[in-house]
């Protein structure tokens, strides 16, 4: 049995998604600024991408800019916010729990003469507003939240956090990093106060090497590529038009009935957590219900290194993560498990797993049998830890 | 102008005496073997104490180059411009386009050496050099002659056509892979180990690979990336046949039954035991290791005859004498210290004790293994029987 439980690192592209993919690029592969006609139907693609994914926002086409994917997204918001902004300070607020796509981006404009302060979180992951607020200078002219914590699934209080800013200043720039939001919750950007809004393809069961970053009609940005001119001179280059297309279509499949999608996989997520318990020493980091993100389950699993166990996992054919995909290219520990507080021994022994629409409680059952038949074992021989 | 020719110039086996013309017919093996990864026909012919690649259509000359520079027992390449002989101011003309396009900027000190294989050329070779000599100088005045040192050796060959040449590349020296037998390489995925048998092929030996791999502890990627460092060395040394040889019960098993600190040990003298049983069936004379005198608690120089006691067979250890920086320099300059330093865990890396013994006792770790007697032949016998062989690098 193959169980993909890998899903906030990338997921499969559901099939209405390859089918205009591969039409755009088989068929419909003219360059969308071109003058002809065949540049006129390429550019009908990316059109009705931009309205499709407005629409889930409720905000206009035009404030929708395609990029690669959800790392150039984060970098332009807050290098070309931060750039475009600078006279009026160089202050930024962010969080301690960033992905690495905010946080060296930040490190970056740290160089340029930007100074950054970070905010702490609680074991939930939550920030503070009492905190945030007392952060807020003069200077200020950028906040960035992430929405959903790609690690344990801790969902940012963003509505409460947008209003605080502008009533606060409202020139200040509030950039939400999306990625693991987008397709998971009804995002307002106007009523929430988010000026940006970075998001993925690859999350939401789209092509990889997709994304876009909701740009408010109000906000000034400068772009971080140039070239010939299009997406109105904010990102220069050729439209990925088939990966447009795609992630158009992902993003109306999963909005169609997100509510639908949303209490499946909370169902799922619960059952996953519930039959934790029945797994000796494990400890769930993320929570029931709709208090933490529906499609991340953090457990630890103590005296196993969360390595050793994912590859006992693989020789069953289950595929989850360590911590982070992304972090995990880099052995070093976990930022956001260090800053919720995870006891030191559990860092490295933490694993993530991760719901898409097409898992079933059926491979969770698998799963949870898996880890009953593997800790023991491994467990014995000390879990391949390096110090005992 | 196009370079349609190498001048393959080798040093030590010159020197071979009565052997000498089976290490020439191994470099020029290893020549025609590298050649054929590269697009373009070549011939390989050996005169008069020389050997030359003659392209017989269009090739690549960066590919060309990058193959020779890799084959052991070149000690310089030469790429050559053949040129009609038309008589001697043609040459003169064919000699200072040469020099154009090679050097663009003419503010060198040069001298003309050539040497007449031709003996009815109507000039003696002093007379081509000094008559090509002052024809330069006049064509380019920002050169000038240096008789001992010259920064451009011009070398003018003639034959039934002509050899002109200027460029000396550094080949990687050593000798012919195939003159010296064949070693059975211990490759964990470090630095150390890729280096160590570089070193070896590079004295002329084929090279074969053990490695040790212990799901779920190690993981797929790790073996990937040695799959990945076999193929990097056998870019120099030819095909490398990788046993890849699965010991996780067996550290399971000296886990539960020996002292934890006498681990890394233990383990160890069983990888030796399993690579030269490995060796003897492939017909390898000797073992390789990357190991150096104190890098880690498992080289000191105790561990080391600790491990070395299990074998029969000579262990090369390469790069004993080298500190870390050494060997990173040779894996930087052979290509694989990228491939080393990714991050994923070895079998070595796990399962080590906080305070490992670092002056094992040889008689106290004989002790420990007897604590094996029950199962190991077996462990032993079943890992040597389902290693899985695959051929890294194919030409």
């Amino acid at each position: 049995m193959e169980v993909y439980l890998d899903n906030a690192a990338t997921t499969r592209v559901m099939e209405p998604v390859r089918k205009i993919v591969v039409k755009a690029m088989t068929e419909d592969y003219g360059n969308p600024s071109a003058k002809h006609k065949k540049g006129m139907e390429a550019e009908h693609y990316i059109k009705e991408a931009r309205a499709a994914i407005a629409k889930t926002l409720r905000v206009e086409d035009k404030e929708i800019l395609f990029t690669s994917g959800g790392t150039e997204s984060n970098n332009m918001a807050l290098i070309g916010g931060a750039l475009a902004n600078w006279r009026a300070g160089k202050h930024i607020i962010s969080t301690r729990i960033e992905h690495a796509s905010v946080y060296q981006p930040l490190t970056y404009l740290e160089g340029q003469g930007f100074e950054v302060t970070y905010l702490g979180v609680d074991g939930d992951g939550h920030i503070s507003l009492n905190e945030l607020e007392q952060a807020i200078r003069p200077d200020t002219v950028l906040v960035s939240v992430m929405y959903v914590n790609n690690e344990i699934g801790a969902v940012e209080p963003i509505e409460e956090i947008g209003r605080l800013v502008k009533a606060k200043d409202p020139k200040i720039l509030f950039h939400v990093d999306g990625i693991q939001a987008y397709g998971k919750y009804e995002i307002r950007p106007k009523r929430e106060g988010i000026d940006l809004l970075s998001a993925s393809g690859h999350k939401i069961h789209g092509p990889k090497g997709t994304g876009f970053l909701y740009i408010d009609e109000k906000s000034k940005i400068k772009p971080i590529i140039y070239g010939g001119g299009q997406q109105r001179g904010l990102r220069s280059g050729t439209e990925n038009v088939p990966g447009v297309a795609g992630l158009g279509v992902a993003a109306q499949e999963i909005y169609r009935d997100l509510s639908g999608y949303i209490d499946r996989m909370v169902r799922l997520k619960d059952h996953l957590i519930d039959r934790m318990e029945e797994v000796e020493g494990a400890v769930v980091n993320s929570k029931r219900g709709l208090k933490s993100a529906p499609q991340i389950i953090s457990v630890s699993f103590a005296g196993v290194r969360s390595e050793v166990l994912l590859h006992a996992l693989e020789e069953r054919g289950i595929y989850v993560s360590s911590g982070s995909a992304c972090s995990s290219h880099h052995p070093a520990l976990s930022g956001t498990l260090k800053a919720v507080g995870i006891k030191k021994e559990l860092l490295d022994s933490t694993l993530r797993f991760s719901l898409g629409i097409y898992n079933t409680e059926e491979e969770l059952d698998y799963t949870i049998q898996a880890l009953k038949e593997l800790l023991p074992m491994l467990r014995r021989y000390g879990g391949g830890s390096r110090h005992r | 102008m196009r370079y349609q020719s190498f001048l393959i110039k080798y040093a030590e086996i010159g020197v071979k005496g009565k052997n000498r013309y089976m290490f020439e017919d191994a470099l020029v093996k290893q020549i025609r073997l590298a050649l054929q990864a590269v697009e373009g026909e070549f011939e390989v012919v050996k005169e008069t104490g020389r050997i030359y690649a003659n392209a017989l259509s269009d090739f690549e000359y960066e590919d060309a180059l990058a193959a020779l520079k890799r084959v052991f027992g070149v000690s310089a390449i030469c790429p050559l411009v053949q040129v009609e002989d038309l008589g001697f101011e043609e040459l003169k003309k064919q000699a200072a386009a040469y020099l154009d396009q090679v050097y663009p900027r003419k503010d060198f000190t040069f001298k003309v050496d050539a040497r007449r294989a031709n003996k009815q050329y109507p000039k003696t070779s002093e007379e081509i050099n000094r008559d090509l000599g002052e024809m330069l100088l006049e064509t380019f005045p920002g050169l000038s002659v240096d008789v001992h040192h010259p920064q451009v050796m011009l070398h003018v060959e003639v034959r039934s056509r002509i050899n002109l040449y200027s460029q000396v590349i550094p080949g990687p020296g050593g000798m012919p892979v195939g003159t010296n037998g064949r070693a059975m390489l211990l490759l964990s995925g470090g630095i150390d180990s890729p280096v160590a048998g570089y070193m070896i092929a590079k004295r002329g030996v084929v090279i074969e690979a053990v490695y040790f791999h212990a799901p779920p502890y190690t993981s797929e990627r790790a073996k990937e990336k040695v799959v990945e460092l076999a193929r990097l060395v056998s870019r120099y040394g030819g095909p490398i046949r990788l046993h890849i040889v699965n010991f996780t019960d067996i550290q399971l098993y000296i886990y539960d039954q020996c002292p934890h600190e006498e681990l890394t040990i233990i383990m160890r003298r069983y990888m030796m035991r399993i690579g030269e049983r490995i060796a003897r069936e492939q017909k390898c004379l000797g073992l390789i290791t990357g190991e150096s005198i104190g890098q880690v608690a498992s080289q000191t120089v105790q561990s080391l005859a600790a491990t070395d006691e299990v074998c029969t067979m000579p262990v090369f250890r390469p790069v004993i004498g080298f500190d870390k920086q050494e060997i990173v320099d040779i894996a930087e300059k052979i290509g694989t210290f990228e491939t080393s330093i990714q991050p994923f865990e070895d079998c070595c890396t796990i399962f080590v004790a906080k305070h490992p013994v670092t002056r094992p006792d040889i008689r106290k770790i004989r002790h420990s293994e007897g604590k094996l007697a029950e199962r190991i032949d077996q462990l032993v016998e079943t890992a040597v029987e389902t290693a899985e062989v695959v051929d890294c690098g194919r030409r």
